[in-house]
């Protein structure tokens, strides 16, 4: 037990005396029930454990994934079989698309980080069910096992697209039904999460913390419990309609009993557009979190970056028929739709002037959890203009089902969201272990993963927008030259993801000892020590103030400037 | 604090849990809205055949369930007065007639749905395959609707029979009794949903 006083910056004293505490037995090694090693992990229902059950199990399934995605790339090296058959192909990216989406990104900040900050976040000793929290991991892990093994069984994985789009998922002898069981399953765990967030959000805030003084992390994963608890259960319903379709033969979604599979494509667009952003609202968050920090700056317009959360929640719950253009729809129909994607467009532009207007005449602070940050910012933009080229009515007929649509979607989820995920686990990484990783390996490993994933998805824009089709198993000569490129780029950023994590996990197991507030945060959990003691404080803080006041840094800055 | 393990500190708030339980039952309204959406479309291209088919149903068993599930809100609700009013044996007797009114409405619908199957008119059947799309739609409808609002049933029973062990060792007891209230708000929205059901089924004249 030592006094450890570490300053962030050494200019400023009062950091240092609020920061000084004394190193405590961590979460990580106080057992919350009376079990010891892998049950006391198990059976517990503290929400930093939860939420690190969560990063191990989804890092295990984001592996399997990366695994598949390497596959298809190298498969489409060259023009016909170049390593799998066709069929193997179909199911590849059948399995990349339903664990990446419902193992990964859905769960990705919410469950991990979002479990494991939101109490700590708000000035809380944990979510306000703590029980039905470990009851949603393990729906996620048995909904994870389900779509993992049915690969496994006879009639091998389904190959149908994520989308299981009827009437193929219901004609299709492959395994559909396990795959649509995980993902109800994992819907379900989804709901679960949402509702304690809501619930936790609305009441389990220290005294004193006003909405307007939450985190901005705190709004992004409000809204995003909110499409959670609204969306989900549609897909519910959607997904057991299939089941039920295959089993029975009830005819819903049937043309030859009478059913309309254009309403399955509208049911499951419902759920699955808003949950586009149930993924990226969170990694939004994320950049609102690390941009003051970094930049040494109050954010920028912090109201209407709250309130553009809860707009894009409410735009994006009525633009799903944007995916469907081609599918045959009124006129009118289109024409709303289209107008209402253009409008989602505004509260997401919203944010990204106040972080850019943050970061201008910043003290900026350019470590691994910034710079990932950056590589949002330029990759969500880029997905994010595209977004809108394909809700253009003229231009989507002409790119609908091109690999301009991979590279669009993989730059806002994967550009965006999983760059959020990596920004995220940069920054949280010395207070959730208590230990820091290599901070120049870190920014390599940005750089690779950066220039990998450009290599990577670009070309696809190219290649689609000549007419490359997507999810085909061969192409004309002509498109090789994009997709060399393109399967180059999944080496690289294979390689900088080994890196990356490859640092992360030497950082765990025999990094230096990291600080209570290694980068100058002034949200509360920079305030609890790290790794911080099982039910966060000792005495619930009084809030004050807002979550990002760097007033003190700004007039340094100013009188230096005079 | 000693590092030794430590019960984790179980934060009461009786609102938080009946929020929580408002919100789960929003996810319960939307996953039936899905089918009601469904059922919407279907009956808008098919009006004619809906109300062909809708002859088949029985409505005085229908009539009937309805009542029976109305009441058993009622008896629902009065256990929580009665708990509320210190009253806990009335409340035990008021949760079992609950779960009595739940088992005579599942008979009910047994009965009706064999006589169905019974004259040939399930999913897949020839009887049905030979009708027209529309009554093919229905019927389909009428087995999901029915069958997935029957298994909410089965899920308000299991919670009562949870609330009833909860209550005869008094962990639920006239100072804390917001399990019970949550079994019965649940127990509400299966006859809300049902009150749905009921006309779109089985009184479409």
């Amino acid at each position: 037990m030592a006094n450890v006083a570490m300053p962030a910056d050494p200019k400023d004293a009062s950091h240092a005396e609020r920061t000084s505490y004394k190193i405590e037995a961590s979460f990580l090694d106080v057992s919350t029930n009376k079990y010891k090693g892998i049950l006391s992990w198990l059976l517990t229902v503290d929400h930093k454990r939860i939420g690190l059950l969560y990063l191990y199990t989804m890092m295990a399934f984001f592996t399997v994934a990366v695994g598949f995605g390497f596959m298809i790339r190298l498969e489409l090296l060259t023009p016909g079989k170049t390593v799998i058959d066709a069929q193997t192909y179909n199911q590849f990216f059948t399995l990349h698309g339903i664990i990446m989406i419902f193992l990964f990104i859905i769960p990705g900040l919410p469950a991990v980080f979002g479990n494991f900050f939101l109490p700590i976040m708000i000035g809380a000793k944990d979510v306000i069910f703590p029980r039905i929290n470990l009851f949603s991991w393990y729906l996620f892990i048995i909904g994870g096992l389900i779509a993992v093994t049915a690969w496994l069984m006879p009639g091998g994985s389904t190959d149908t697209g994520w989308t299981f789009y009827v009437p193929y998922s219901v004609r299709t002898t492959t395994n559909v039904i396990p795959a649509l069981t995980a993902a109800f399953v994992i819907g379900f765990s989804s709901i679960l999460t949402g509702i304690n967030f809501v619930t936790t959000i609305h009441r389990m805030r220290a005294p004193g913390m006003s909405w307007f003084k939450m985190p901005l992390f705190i709004w992004s994963l409000y809204a995003t419990a909110w499409i959670q608890i609204l969306a989900t259960p549609i897909i519910g319903i959607t997904l057991a309609l299939v089941i039920i379709e295959r089993t029975l033969g009830v005819g819903i979604f049937d043309p030859t009993l009478g059913g309309d599979p254009v309403l399955y494509q509208h049911l499951f667009w419902i759920y699955s557009h808003p949950a586009v952003y149930i993924m990226v609202l969170p990694a939004m968050g994320i950049v609102s979190e690390i941009i003051p920090v970094f930049a040494r700056r109050t954010i920028f317009g912090y109201k209407f970056i709250a309130f553009s959360s809860i707009a894009i929640a409410l735009f994006g719950s009525l633009v799903w028929a944007h995916h469907m253009f081609t599918a045959g729809m009124s006129d009118t129909a289109m024409f709303v739709f289209s107008f209402l994607t253009f409008a989602v467009s505004i509260p997401s532009a919203i944010k990204i002037f106040n972080w850019v207007s943050t970061l201008y005449k910043g003290s900026i602070q350019a470590d691994p959890p910034l710079l990932y940050v950056l590589s949002f910012i330029f990759q969500f933009a880029i997905g994010g203009f595209t977004g809108l080229m394909l809700g253009t009515l003229s231009v989507n007929i002409h790119l609908q089902d091109t690999s301009f649509v991979v590279a669009h979607f993989h730059y806002v989820m994967f550009g965006g969201t999983g760059f959020g995920i990596f920004a995220a686990m940069h920054y949280w990484f010395p207070k959730m272990f208590g230990k820091m990783y290599n901070l120049k390996v870190a920014t390599w490993a940005w750089g690779i993963v950066t220039i990998g994933f450009n290599a990577l998805y670009f070309p696809l824009f190219v290649s689609g927008y000549l007419g490359m089709p997507r999810r085909y198993y061969d192409y004309l000569p002509e498109f090789q030259i994009y997709h060399v490129v393109s399967t180059v780029g999944s080496w690289i950023l294979v390689i900088g993801l080994i890196i990356m994590f490859t640092n992360l996990y030497v950082g765990m197991r025999r990094g230096k000892k990291a600080p209570a507030n290694p980068w100058g945060g002034e949200t509360l959990e920079w305030t609890v020590q790290s790794p911080p003691i099982v039910e966060n404080f000792h005495e619930i803080p009084k809030i004050s103030k807002g979550p990002y006041d760097y007033s003190e840094y700004e007039i340094a800055a100013a009188k230096e400037a005079k | 604090m000693s590092s030794s393990a430590h019960a984790h500190v179980v934060h009461r708030d009786d609102y938080g849990s009946k929020m929580g339980m408002w919100l789960f039952l929003f996810t319960e309204l939307i996953l039936f809205g899905g089918l009601f959406l469904v059922y919407a479309v279907y009956r808008f291209v098919h009006q004619q055949e809906f109300h062909i088919a809708a002859q088949e149903l029985n409505t005085t068993i229908g009539l009937i369930n309805t009542i029976i599930l109305l009441t058993s809100s009622m008896t629902a609700a009065m256990s929580i007065t009665a708990m509320q009013k210190g009253n806990v044996r009335f409340s035990i007797g008021l949760v079992v007639v609950t779960i009595m009114f739940a088992f005579a409405f599942m008979v009910n619908k047994y009965f009706e749905w064999s006589a169905k199957i019974h004259h040939g008119i399930y999913p897949g059947s020839k009887e049905l395959l030979n009708k027209p799309d529309g009554e093919i739609l229905y019927f389909g409808l009428y087995y999901v609707m029915t069958g997935l609002h029957a298994l909410h049933v089965i899920f308000g029973v299991t919670f009562f029979v949870f609330v009833l062990a909860l209550m005869r060792t008094s962990t639920i007891n006239p100072t804390s009794y917001v399990k019970l209230e949550n079994a019965a708000l649940y127990w509400h929205l299966v006859d809300l949903i049902w009150i749905f059901l009921f006309p779109l089924f089985y009184l479409i004249h």
